[in-house]
């Protein structure tokens, strides 16, 4: 330890092991030995974990007894711990921003092997920071009030459940659905599993809870378009489509329906994924929320041609609910945090030729069958094949675009147990042998595996391997006019022909299809497979590296219901926590201009993505809103006369640490 | 449209109603092809499991021809040499050893592989370079109420699909199609028709044969067109040994080529349909 005087200026300096992760690879003694020679250093020491307590306690004494000045801490990325130490060093009574983080983990001893070079690394940018923080400055935090609105986007299970646990806390919610009706993938199912509750029953009283919330504004058939601002102050701008329907004078009572020109369904019903048929005046399911109808502007012979008798004006003569010159409307709100709940889309199983979905119609995708077997389905719950019989035999093929290196490489997490169910209501409906094919059952949920096991005993067969092709050739008699499916049994050990009536594709889950669109809009990053990606896979799950925008549901990764209710509640307390702070702190570091230098030249203007940058018109100077920048440093970098500056980005404080690696 | 022609040693002997087919028919749509001087045997699959080096050298010996032919893309109809003639391309541009070893046994009779021929077949050459239109309109007799099952084999679309989907090719579909034919829904496109097992272990090639001929017929089909000689072959010689040990699944298997040369009015013996053993019906506006 040196306890040498350099002038006024008093460093302390502490290099972290981070247990083994730093200590394993970076000399750290050493390191503390080499910046204790260095000039206005005073101190300089090596310690196990300088987050703990005693660590941040160790800073504080120091600066206390030493009179320290300043300080640097060499250990992990400041992301992580740039805020913990800052206060330290507050609570040791300096400015917080006397003080300068090294980044020796991440930048070093995670990506390095060669002990001595990991040193030598640790040492130049010890010297860099220790030859930085002596041109630091103190800075005073912003605040920067929070608005207390909060924007849903996605009207699924998750973003019901999140609009209604912020709405219930007293908050405003703004819950924006692209479809017509919320309730999502979930209004689809029969049951849920594995309980076998009715998913209709547990859902439609939330979705009419939405409905009603005094709190929550709900926007169907309409999606947001543009997004500005930052956490706390965002404005979205949201397109309305036109329902050409009023929709709070529409009641739901279908008299329009019926008078419709066109007397029976004729176009593909998408909730019924295509299974059945409807109008071009139709709601979208029997228990939609709202309870309004629409015109599919696609379909309606009015919209589309102006030629109709207009059957369905008169039918809805007394409430005038119907309105033909409706046109897409644009809203702006103005929000503090957003909740994504956008979801997925489910794989196309016409990817996989080999299993002939689209070839044979007797294949069809879970979620087709859910259609099938649910009450209010198609077929009124009857599971039957194209030709109207019953099926007296049934195969499931597993993982169908999930792990596989040719389509998904990730387990959709949810196939296992929805498959089971279903084969298990398929059991119960038509009596039918069913055989599940399988690579692993996946059932680590609560009760999923006693779920599992209750399918052996119930009499599903299983048979493990991975499906090579479903077929419509036979080989023996007992194959003909049958799907036959060919499969290496892999704990049997042969190859095996399978012939049945029904195959049920477990198609995996996917990003939705402009998950690309959508993150740049909300400016989020994504994982390679197209998930938006959370600021930390476990500490930080729902938060993204956007501050004030959080992740919940599928658009984050495949999950089932309870875990994405569970998302969704965590993303509420994260907007609440925000909400009910008030306000947050802002980094000082924001751009400055001197004037005397500004020539006017405008080019900063222009350059702001804040639009925090206005000119003065009568001192013809370019003028920063404090409140607004957000310290990005394009105007810094543009500014022609170098009169724009940046707090903790001084020109002197990057040329010394510079100076500092150059140095070592 | 210039290209070399790689004819392989089928299209001259058993397949010569290949030949006999693809070359009226190339010709009748513009497509001047140029015979490979001195051309010989690819090797077959027979020889790459031998030696591949030795296979390489000698597949590659044709290309280096096509490479001094004017470097036209080199057409290559028979299924064998098409994925031997591939295989020796993608050897050499992914292994230097096995490059090293052919170029200098091709400069020592002062050859070289230049590596930029490519090798086509006659699908991929119809379908991207010519296309279905310009096919279409030279039908001058639509082939109406043909039902035809398109057999495609193992070799076309495996390992390298590079011009068509690898489960599920369609390129001969939509040829046959222009051609005015019912082009029927046949999983069994890529199937095993056999290969060399029906000589070497019969029981097992020829029950191979058997299960895509009796499919094509029981799917009601008048006839399968294929594209590869081995599979006409097959399909097209062991009836009788068929019919013996699992029953008649007679249907005629013809080349899609021989039935181009129908619909734009040329005549069967032209083609060589007259070397079939299951022979094509007449079809009704066509005089045998």
């Amino acid at each position: 330890m040196k306890t040498a005087t350099n002038g006024s200026l008093r460093i302390g300096f502490y290099v972290c092991h981070c247990g083994h992760n730093i200590g394993g690879i970076v000399d750290c003694p050493a390191v503390a030995e080499y910046v204790s020679r260095l000039p206005g250093v005073v101190l300089s020491r090596d310690y196990k974990y300088m987050c703990s307590d005693p660590g941040q306690e160790l800073i504080q004494q120091d600066i206390r007894e030493h009179h320290l000045n300043r300080v640097v801490v060499a250990s992990c990325s400041p992301l992580l711990h740039e805020h913990t130490f800052r206060t330290a060093v507050e609570r040791g009574g300096l400015n917080p921003f006397f003080f300068q983080m090294v980044n020796i983990r991440e930048h070093d001893s995670w990506v390095h092997t060669d002990r001595e070079e990991a040193t030598a690394k640790a040492k130049a940018l010890a010297h860099a920071a220790i030859h930085r923080v002596r041109f630091h400055r103190p800075l005073e935090t912003k605040r920067v009030p929070i608005h207390p609105d909060v924007l849903v986007v996605g009207g699924g299970i998750t973003g019901i459940h999140a609009a209604l646990t912020l709405g219930n806390a007293g908050k405003k919610v703004f819950l924006v659905e692209r479809e017509p009706s919320i309730g999502g993938h979930m209004a689809k199912f029969d049951k849920t599993f594995p309980t076998l509750d009715c998913a209709a029953c547990i859902l439609t009283p939330k979705m009419s809870a939405v409905r009603s919330h005094e709190n929550i504004t709900l926007w169907t058939y309409s999606e947001v378009v543009k997004v500005q601002g930052y956490v706390g102050n965002y404005t979205v701008t949201v397109r309305r489509k036109p329902r050409y329907i009023i929709e709070e004078l529409c009641v739901g009572c279908l008299e329009c329906v019926k008078s419709c020109v066109y007397k029976e369904p004729k176009f593909l019903d998408e909730f019924n994924v295509g299974l059945s048929r409807r109008k071009p005046i139709y709601i979208p399911f029997p228990q939609a929320v709202p309870q309004v109808v629409l015109i599919d502007p696609e379909r309606c012979l009015q919209v589309k041609t102006g030629k109709c008798k207009k059957t369905c004006l008169e039918a809805c003569a007394d409430r005038k609910a119907i309105d033909f010159s409706q046109k897409e409307e644009l809203v702006e709100i103005k929000v503090g945090s957003i909740i994504m709940a956008t979801g997925f889309k489910l794989f196309d199983a016409k990817r996989i030729p080999q299993y002939g979905y689209g070839l044979y119609p007797n294949v069809v995708t879970s979620l087709e069958l859910e259609r099938l077997v649910t009450s209010s389905g198609p077929t009124s719950g009857e599971i039957i094949l194209r030709d109207g019989s019953k099926p007296k035999t049934a195969g499931f093929i597993l993982c169908v675009g999930s792990r596989d290196t040719r389509s998904n490489r990730w387990c959709s997490r949810t196939c296992c147990m929805h498959s089971m169910k279903l084969a298990q209501l398929f059991r119960e409906h038509t009596q039918a042998d069913v055989t599940i094919f399988y690579m692993d059952i996946r059932a680590p949920g609560k009760g999923c595996e006693e779920f599992y096991d209750k399918s052996l005993r119930e009499g599903i067969r299983f048979v493990r391997g991975r499906v090579a092709e479903v077929t419509d050739w036979a080989l023996a008699k007992e194959e003909e006019g049958k799907l036959v499916i060919r499969v290496e049994d892999t704990l049997a050990g042969f190859v095996r022909r399978i012939p049945v009536d029904m195959i049920v594709l477990a198609v995996g889950m996917e990003p939705q299809a402009d998950a690309q669109e959508i993150r740049r809009m909300f400016n989020l990053s994504c994982s390679t497979e197209g998930w938006f990606l959370e600021k930390h896979p476990k500490l930080a799950p729902v938060s993204t590296f956007t501050d004030g925008i959080f992740i919940s549901g599928c658009c984050q990764g495949p999950k089932d219901i309870p875990d994405s209710i569970a998302q969704a509640g965590a993303a509420a307390a994260e907007c609440m926590a925000l909400i009910d702070k008030g306000y947050i702190e802002q980094e000082p570091n924001t751009a400055y201009i001197t004037e005397e230098e500004c020539s006017g030249c405008k080019s900063c203007i222009p350059l702001c993505p804040y639009t925090a940058i206005t000119f003065d018109d009568a001192k013809a100077k370019a003028s920063i809103n404090e409140a607004l920048c957000k310290g990005c440093g394009t105007c810094v970098a543009s500014c022609p006369s170098g009169s724009i500056k940046q707090h903790l980005f001084e020109d002197e404080q990057i040329f010394s640490e510079i100076e500092g690696v150059l140095a070592y | 449209m210039k290209y070399s022609y790689f004819p392989g040693c089928s299209l001259k002997g058993l397949g010569r109603a290949y030949e006999e087919s693809l070359l009226p028919v190339m010709r009748h749509l513009g497509v001047e092809l140029s015979e490979l001087d001195d051309w010989n045997c690819c090797g077959a699959t027979a020889y790459m499991s031998v030696d591949e080096e030795e296979a390489c050298i000698l597949a590659a010996r044709n290309l280096a021809i096509a490479n001094s032919n004017g470097g036209h893309d080199l057409l290559t109809p028979c299924s064998a040499c098409y994925l031997v003639l591939n295989k020796t391309q993608h050897n050499m541009e992914d292994f230097p050893q096995v490059r090293a070893g052919v170029e200098k046994a091709l400069a020592s009779v002062n050859m070289s592989w230049k590596g930029k021929v490519k090798v086509r077949h006659p699908l991929d050459v119809l379908f991207h370079d010519i296309g279905v239109e310009a096919i279409r309109q030279k039908v001058t007799r639509p082939l109406k109420g043909l039902k035809v099952a398109p057999y495609y084999g193992c070799q076309l679309v495996r390992p390298y699909s590079t011009f068509d989907e690898a489960w599920n090719p369609v390129t001969m579909d939509r040829i046959l199609e222009a051609l005015g034919v019912e082009v029927l829904p046949f999983p069994l496109k890529t199937k095993c028709c056999g290969g060399s097992l029906t000589g070497t272990v019969p029981q097992a090639g020829l029950r191979l044969s058997y299960i895509i001929l009796k499919e094509a017929v029981r799917r009601g089909a008048d006839v399968i067109a294929t594209i590869c000689p081995l599979c006409q072959f097959n399909l097209d010689a062991y009836h009788s040994q068929i019919e013996k040990s699992w029953g008649a699944a007679r249907i005629p298997t013809v080349y899609f080529t021989q039935l181009m040369g129908l619909a734009f009015g040329m005549s069967p013996r032209e083609l060589g349909l007259q070397r079939n053993f299951v022979p094509m019906k007449p079809l009704a506006p066509v005089a045998w």
